[in-house]
């Protein structure tokens, strides 16, 4: 994947820098896990280990693995490895964005507008396809899934407006 | 025998039509996810899951472990015909296999990876026939420090084979415990680390992380790297099947050693991966036509996926028999036997025989009837991967949604699935492997229960878990094997001083 990267060319952030932000993102997740431990008790009582037990050594053991893997991001080689083009992070956001969309109007919309939209728009915009293709196979598939989870399985998916308003 | 007849009841469960159906369905099916990118093994079953709430537990895991063989066999067809890996066990297979399809021994090199397959995964389905029973009851014995060394060493096992940086492994196992952690203590009742919010009350389900880290996650990282496929014809004929058969049993030796080194891999939770590139690596040194490696020798096809089929088959055997599954895919097809009903663990054998040996009865039929479907089918599901990727992706999203949805009917979990996905990109890049973290989502309960009803029970002193031969033993194996690599290391050393300089085997 890397390589890949490199050959791509291209300027972007670069490897160690994003590197060293996971690591210290999951040490920050280890911190509040150790705090939530604390709040329910991480010793011993009359039954045992307490519900914090578990969890805290688990959160400190984290943390040391962290730790060593923020030591070994300092001591790699600074060979100018980019994570991602800019480009790249480009087309990955361009996937990010509209599915976190996607995902905030479910509730709203139900699914199958949503999905309709989400095809519709991703074919339009990124695949390049005329209105007919794309509306084809946008109503198509929510159609079908339709079909296939309210008849078939018999597992209701979020409706909204639309599918009140067709009586379901 | 009173297990060869359990066996045949097996057979019996199977060969209903009904469930005959679902069998090819699910074979389909999991090819058709094994060729697409973005969809896997263990999220394609983890999507799919919801659709059995209704089935009883024998046809769901029928269908269920047929989608797995599916994928299996789907990932060799785009390895060999696009060089793109449909699955990560697939990699290696790219190495030989596209330099067939170049020179036009497409034909060749898809059967020589059907069939290494079925080859692999029947040694592993008789492994398991035999050996199951005998595990299972075995581990009837088992106390609380027992069922904790097992996870031990499944744990262990993970930290020192994989290819990962060690610290790397840990902390995302870790991560994946503390996950696990959130919500209701199941012993004490207690809340804990949900910090007020109700949506942690039930705490992360790992199928919404599995569907997010390997779904969206994959997406992610195909788009990045803006695949466009260009793929060799896939011509497949009975005369290229036959002619290929013909030369097969001459690797026997290949075949054998692939199969031993898939098993020992997927019982061990290292998996499927690992296993292909270590079978390749092997074969590759030991070869007479070693040097043909890399440029379309049919060794280095059959090596990769003999071993990744054994491994992928056999990474059931504990997930049946002890309830640790060996692999991701394994670890969903668990989460579903808790959805069913079922207790996973030794006690199926005795109160569960339909499902058990229904289960491995399906295995026998699944990869023959897959072993048919994929070579009778291939230009098919070949097909599949011409249709361009923005209109695959977010088909896929979608499925993903309806599959993160349906496990518990809310729409927070879709938001979670896509937080996990964009983790799980992450993770990928910076090489931090997911496997681990979505076993211990999954085991995370049952081993800290273990846990804490050991140290209960020795009022908080470690020296439950080596108070008995049985429990030390299996703690020692998984010190060992979390120490594998200083001990590798170590021993290369003693011998090349010693001045014998083998190859190593």
């Amino acid at each position: 994947m890397n390589e890949t990267a490199n050959e791509a060319g291209g300027a972007g952030p670069s490897h160690r820098g994003v590197e060293a932000g996971v690591v210290i993102a999951i040490a920050i997740l280890a911190i509040i896990g150790i705090i939530g431990a604390s709040r329910v008790g991480t010793g011993w009582s009359a039954e045992g280990p307490r519900a914090g037990f578990f969890p805290f050594f688990i959160c400190i053991a984290i943390l040391i693995s962290c730790a060593v893997n923020l030591v070994q991001v300092f001591k790699s080689e600074n060979d100018g490895a980019v994570f991602a083009s800019w480009d790249q992070i480009k087309k990955v956001m361009q996937v990010v964005v509209p599915t976190a969309v996607y995902v905030a109007i479910i509730p709203y919309s139900g699914i199958y507008v949503a999905s309709a939209l989400l095809i519709v728009g991703f074919m339009k915009v990124l695949g390049r396809y005329g209105w007919a293709a794309a509306l084809a196979v946008g109503v198509a598939v929510p159609l079908f899934t339709f079909v296939a989870f309210e008849k078939w399985f018999l597992v209701p998916l979020p409706k909204g407006p639309l599918e009140h308003l067709l009586g379901y | 025998m009173e297990d060869i007849g359990n066996l045949f009841h097996g057979f019996a469960v199977v060969v209903q039509p009904y469930n005959l159906v679902l069998m090819v369905v699910g074979i389909v099916l999991g090819v058709i996810v094994g060729v697409l990118p973005g969809l896997g093994g263990a999220n394609g079953v983890a999507i799919l899951l919801p659709l059995t709430f209704s089935m009883s537990p024998t046809s769901a895991i029928i269908m269920l472990s047929c989608i797995y063989w599916g994928a299996l066999f789907g990932g060799a067809i785009t390895s060999i015909l696009f060089n793109i890996p449909g699955e990560p066990w697939s990699v290696a297979t790219t190495f030989d296999g596209y330099p067939m399809a170049q020179q036009g021994r497409a034909g060749e090199a898809l059967t020589a990876a059907f069939t290494s397959s079925f080859v692999g995964a029947l040694f592993a389905v008789i492994m398991i026939t035999l050996v199951a029973p005998l595990v299972a009851s075995f581990a009837l014995r088992f106390g609380p420090p027992e069922i904790f060394s097992v996870y031990f060493l499944a744990f262990c096992s993970f930290v020192g084979l994989s290819k990962e940086p060690p610290f790397k492994t840990v902390a995302s196992m870790m991560l994946g415990f503390a996950l696990g952690a959130v919500g209701l203590d199941q012993m004490t009742g207690q809340l804990r680390l949900t910090f007020g919010f109700e949506t942690l009350l039930t705490g992360f389900d790992f199928l919404i992380a599995v569907i997010g880290l390997f779904g969206i996650g994959e997406i992610l990282l195909t788009m990045e790297e803006g695949l466009s496929f260009r793929g060799k014809a896939a011509k497949i004929n009975l005369k290229v099947v036959v002619q290929t058969w013909v030369q097969l049993p001459r690797y026997w030796m290949l075949y054998l050693r692939s199969c031993l080194i898939g098993c020992w891999m997927g019982i061990s939770p290292a998996g499927a991966t690992p296993a292909s590139f270590m079978s390749y690596g092997i074969a590759k040194r030991i070869s007479k036509h070693g040097k043909n490696f890399g440029k379309g020798e049919i060794e280095g096809v059959i090596a990769p996926e003999t071993a990744a089929h054994a491994a992928g088959t056999s990474a059931l055997l504990p997930m049946i028999s002890l309830g640790v599954p060996g692999s991701p895919t394994a670890a969903v097809l668990l989460g579903g036997l808790l959805i069913w009903g079922l207790q996973p663990g030794p006690l199926l054998f005795t109160e569960q025989k339909d499902f058990v040996w229904g289960l491995i009865a399906s295995m026998y039929m699944g990869n023959i009837v897959g072993l048919i479907v994929v070579l009778t089918c291939v230009p098919l599901f070949a097909a599949i991967l011409r249709i361009p990727f923005s209109v695959i992706a977010p088909v896929i999203l979608v499925l993903c949604a309806i599959g993160a949805y349906t496990v518990h009917n809310n729409t927070f979990d879709v938001v979670m699935m896509l937080v996990f996905g964009v983790v799980g990109y992450f993770m990928k890049k910076t090489n931090y492997p997911l496997a681990p973290m979505v076993l211990a989502i999954v085991l995370g309960d049952k081993a800290e229960e273990s846990f804490r009803q050991s140290l209960l029970a020795s009022q908080g002193g470690l020296g439950v878990f080596w108070s008995s031969g049985l429990v030390t033993t299996i703690m020692t194996l998984g010190l060992v094997a979390l120490f594998w690599p200083i001990i590798q290391a170590g021993w290369s050393r003693v011998r090349s001083a010693t001045g014998s300089p083998r190859p190593a085997a």
